[in-house]
């Protein structure tokens, strides 16, 4: 399928080239910042996703690329096509690009074939009628042409609102938090079917979610947000594995925190000392260690090895507390000594089904690349 | 900019009237201050204190029955209830003259009967402020039996039955419990039934009850003193805003009212026997009288005159009480979705308390009205017809006074809030997403509220139509004062026969105002059906 591409006429700016620009774009409502200073720019073809606790403003940027929201501060191009600065204004009419909503937003007073054919503006009814057929065919809703919105479940109304969003060929597709009105089990399902859509249609998209395990899931390139700003942007696997801090490594898992002082560019833990190149000695800090990071197997030797700490070299010695399994992988809570010689209690996600008895000893090695040293203010 | 502009168009008589509060009073004023002022202010607060009293008895006892216990003919109450309000206080009151007055069918049975003379009884004077309040009671106990019934509805069954378990009767439970619960409700609806009251001229003026309606009409077109009509205009105002602060006071209570969101089915109290005898004849006995009974005696009398009554001259009156709320209720809506349409656009807090401000004007009598149209009006006549004469040399006359347009206006800023109400909350229903969505795919605002918006509020457009439709149908005081010369509607026809004494010929068009305002009454007791929480 072909689909109309950035041709900028005088190549130059990189945001010529990209498909969705934004520089320097703030916005605030009633006196409050809700967006400060963010830049973000989305290439041809890319899924991008933007990813964020609730209220940090993600939606809001949506809603300025879309121009449903009024730009206040900064600038919008499209395409080589600047639709906001601060002398223009384009309407979102004018913008050619698709969004779909949460609540999907399908027009109730019509059928699933006149809501897929909404946006045809200009076409005639048997080019619109082919048009709209031929997206609900994409997304798999062919069947339902006839239907009225309420009549379908979540998830085929989602799809409707996708090929709805699709139909027009729009120059970008935006997607606000659009899984989040169905249930668990659906919304694997739909995510799957959604992600396959427009990565076939070669679809530029950007995808607002708060939830991190769906970015991973969507993006080609994620964009963290957090109280208006953008903090971290690149591959699923940049954010994951090189969390610039720790909120954004505590919001792609959940992680198991220590603390320590920095001395000599090394802070101590059970597993030995971890380099923390940028801190300076004496400095508190905290190490975000990644429950997948924590190898376990049950201990060779005694009592009485095992009591001592750990050997530096990566591994500790820790007692279970107690393990559950939780499908694909089980979950362990253990007390480890920590370097200060209390207990820790830590967590560590084991591939399959992995349940030590309650109050064994276990042997816990650590991978050194999925834990992180932070100073101990940054949140 | 629309918005903004039609509400403070609409504002402006409202606004006049309220500036002649601050006018240095002229000799006019002062002697009416002095003779028949006091007499106004009096009678009028009889008047709201007797149709108050008269209005909350009647609509809460009913609104309770029927919501909370079960007898004979109890289905059939909940919306038959409703009916009086079809009928117009002045029809009502011609009705129970012509009933009750000494060569009426009452008295004339009664001295039959007993063979009496002339002065051998004593029969009450209808005819008074006791009978105004009686009619005016009537008529607008609907208002408050409406809200009282929904928010007896809203009550949490939970909350009445914790009276119970703690060892409080049914009546107990009502008198402590619901009853104070839904004050506001009732508060509200009795604020709306008093500024009807405050609205009549037609049972007033007949029944020679003196009040601030009938001096504004008498000061304008008998005394031809306007600024002193815009006066008493001005005071009847302080009486308004303080019944409509009540109302919103009231309403803004009510929210904190429910503080159980259960709601399961009213376990309704069975009334047998002697109980539902009694609740049968508490329900019955308004109905009765205000709809069943004048309505037979309106259409006895309509059939009695009919082939002198119902002729071309019938048809006339007929077709231009229809122009005149046709194209009231067509201007209503269409300005009302352009207005709501506007505000939903562009949020600014202009055009937002200006909409208010225009509102405003659904609680002013239509004789307040007419003076802050007419004031302004005949000014522009006038500074045209000055500058005409002054450059060409011609005279233009009145432009404006006396035509239809001026009267169509004067009914947009009585019944513009009715319209605009209906519209601004069925737009709120349609998610905003909506809106995004058509923006998007291509739609500018126009085609969106074509396309998307105006099929999904068809119907709350189509209802608020026939509510300004029948609400200018039955109005009396503005159009007798502004129409133009020789213009007569339904509505005057039945004022100016009763006045004549012509009791029986006014009935055939007083029939006809009744049973348009039978519509309105079928499509609110439909929509109550619609909405009920706690019940399938």
């Amino acid at each position: 399928m072909s689909r109309r591409t950035a041709s900028p006429s005088d190549a130059g700016a990189e945001a010529e080239q990209a498909a969705l620009s934004l520089e320097g774009v703030s916005h605030a409502f009633d006196g409050v910042p809700v967006v400060v200073d963010v830049d973000l720019t989305i290439t041809p073809g890319e899924l991008m996703c933007l990813v964020g606790p609730s209220g940090c403003g993600k939606t809001t940027i949506l809603r300025i690329a879309a121009g449903l929201e009024e730009l206040q501060q900064g600038r919008v191009v499209i395409h080589g096509r600047v639709v906001a600065d601060g002398a223009v204004q384009v309407p979102p009419e004018e913008r050619e690009v698709g969004l779909v909503f949460q609540d999907f937003a399908l027009f109730p007073h019509l059928r699933v074939e006149e809501n897929a054919g909404f946006g045809l503006v200009g076409l005639g009814a048997a080019a619109r009628r082919a048009r709209a057929r031929e997206v609900l065919a994409q997304v798999g809703m062919a069947g339902f042409a006839a239907s009225y919105p309420h009549v379908l479940s979540g998830g085929q109304q989602q799809r409707v609102a996708l090929a709805r969003a699709l139909a027009p060929r729009p120059r970008l597709m935006l997607l606000d938090e659009p899984f989040s009105g169905l249930d668990t089990r659906l919304r694997e399902q739909i995510r799957d079917q959604t992600l396959h859509v427009l990565k076939s249609g070669g679809a530029t998209t950007l995808l607002v979610t708060h939830d991190s395990e769906e970015a991973m899931f969507m993006g080609d390139r994620i964009a963290v947000m957090r109280e208006g700003r953008v903090i971290q942007v690149g591959t699923p696997v940049d954010i994951y594995c090189r969390p610039a801090c720790a909120f954004v490594a505590g919001f792609f898992s959940e992680v198991n925190r220590l603390e320590g002082i920095v001395a000599d560019q090394r802070v101590r833990t059970p597993f030995g000392a971890l380099a923390a190149p940028d801190l300076r000695s004496g400095d508190p800090a905290q190490i975000l260690i990644r429950p997948e990071a924590l190898g376990v197997a049950p201990a060779e030797g005694g009592e009485a090895q095992a009591a001592a700490a750990g050997d530096g070299k990566g591994h500790a010695k820790g007692r279970v507390i107690t393990a559950r399994l939780l499908g694909r992988s089980s979950l362990v809570h253990m007390g480890v000594a920590g370097a200060d010689g209390k207990e820790l209690h830590l967590h560590a996600r084991v591939p399959g089904r992995f349940l030590p008895a309650e109050g064994s000893l276990i042997d816990v090695a650590l991978d050194e690349s999925m834990a992180f040293v932070f100073p101990a203010d940054d949140d | 900019m629309f918005t903004a502009s039609v509400a403070g168009l609409v504002s402006v008589p409202v606004l006049v009237v309220f500036g002649y509060l601050f006018v240095p009073t002229g000799e006019v004023w002062s002697h009416l201050a002095a003779t028949v002022l006091p007499r106004y202010v009096m009678n009028s607060l009889w008047l709201l204190l007797g149709v108050g009293a008269g209005v909350a008895f009647g609509g809460v006892c009913s609104a309770w029955l029927v919501t909370m216990c079960r007898f004979p003919g109890r289905p059939i109450f909940e919306w038959a209830l409703l009916l009086p309000m079809a009928v117009p206080a002045y029809v009502i009151a011609y009705t129970y003259t012509g009933l009750l007055e000494y060569a009426g069918p009452v008295q004339t049975a009664l001295r039959d009967l007993f063979g009496w003379g002339r002065d051998d009884y004593w029969f009450p004077e209808i005819r008074s402020l006791g009978g105004a309040i009686v009619m005016m009671s009537l008529v607008f106990y609907p208002y408050v039996y409406l809200l009282a019934r929904a928010a007896f509805l809203e009550q949490s069954v939970c909350v009445l039955e914790v009276g119970r378990t703690l060892g409080r009767g049914p009546w107990q439970c009502f008198a402590r419990i619901a009853l104070p619960l839904a004050r506001p409700a009732i508060a509200a609806g009795l604020s709306l039934a008093l500024i009807e009251a405050l609205n009549d001229f037609g049972t007033v003026q007949y029944f020679g009850v003196d009040t601030f309606t009938t001096g504004i009409y008498r000061t304008w077109l008998g005394l031809g003193a306007p600024a002193a009509a815009a006066q008493l205009a001005a005071v009847m105002m302080v009486f308004v805003f303080f019944l409509i602060l009540l109302e919103r006071a009231s309403r803004g209570q009510a929210r904190f009212h429910h503080t159980s969101t259960r709601y399961r089915r009213l376990p309704r109290y069975r009334l047998d026997g002697l109980h539902g005898l009694v609740a049968f004849a508490i329900c019955f006995t308004p109905v009765f009288l205000g709809f069943l009974l004048p309505g037979a005696a309106l259409l006895k009398w309509s059939v009695e005159t009919a082939d002198r009554m119902i002729n071309m001259r019938f048809l006339e009156l007929a077709l231009n009480s229809f122009t005149l709320a046709a194209s009231a209720a067509a201007l209503a809506v269409v300005l009302a979705v352009g207005m709501a349409y506007g505000l939903r656009l562009h949020r600014s807090r202009v055009a937002y308390l200006a909409t208010r401000l225009a509102s405003m004007g659904y609680a002013l009598p239509g004789s307040v009205i007419a003076v802050g149209v007419l004031l302004p009006f005949a000014w522009i006549d006038n500074s045209i017809d000055a500058w005409m004469r002054a450059t060409f040399g011609l005279s233009t006359g009145l432009l404006l006074t006396g035509t239809i347009a001026a009267v169509v206006f004067a009914y947009l800023v009585r019944f513009l809030a009715i319209s605009f109400n209906a519209v601004e909350a069925s737009l709120a229903k349609v998610s905003i997403s909506l809106d995004h969505a058509a923006r998007t795919l291509g739609r500018g605002p126009g085609a969106t509220l074509v396309r998307v918006h105006a099929p999904l509020i068809s119907g709350s457009v189509l209802t608020a139509a026939i509510l300004v439709f029948v609400d200018v149908m039955k109005e009396l005081p503005a159009t007798l004062i502004m129409r133009p010369f020789n213009f007569d509607t339904l509505a005057i026809r039945v004022f100016e026969l009763a006045s004549d004494e012509r009791l029986a010929e006014s009935s055939s068009a007083a029939l006809a105002i009744v049973l348009t305002g039978v519509v309105p009454v079928i499509l609110l007791s439909r929509a109550i059906a619609r909405s009920r929480p706690g019940h399938e």
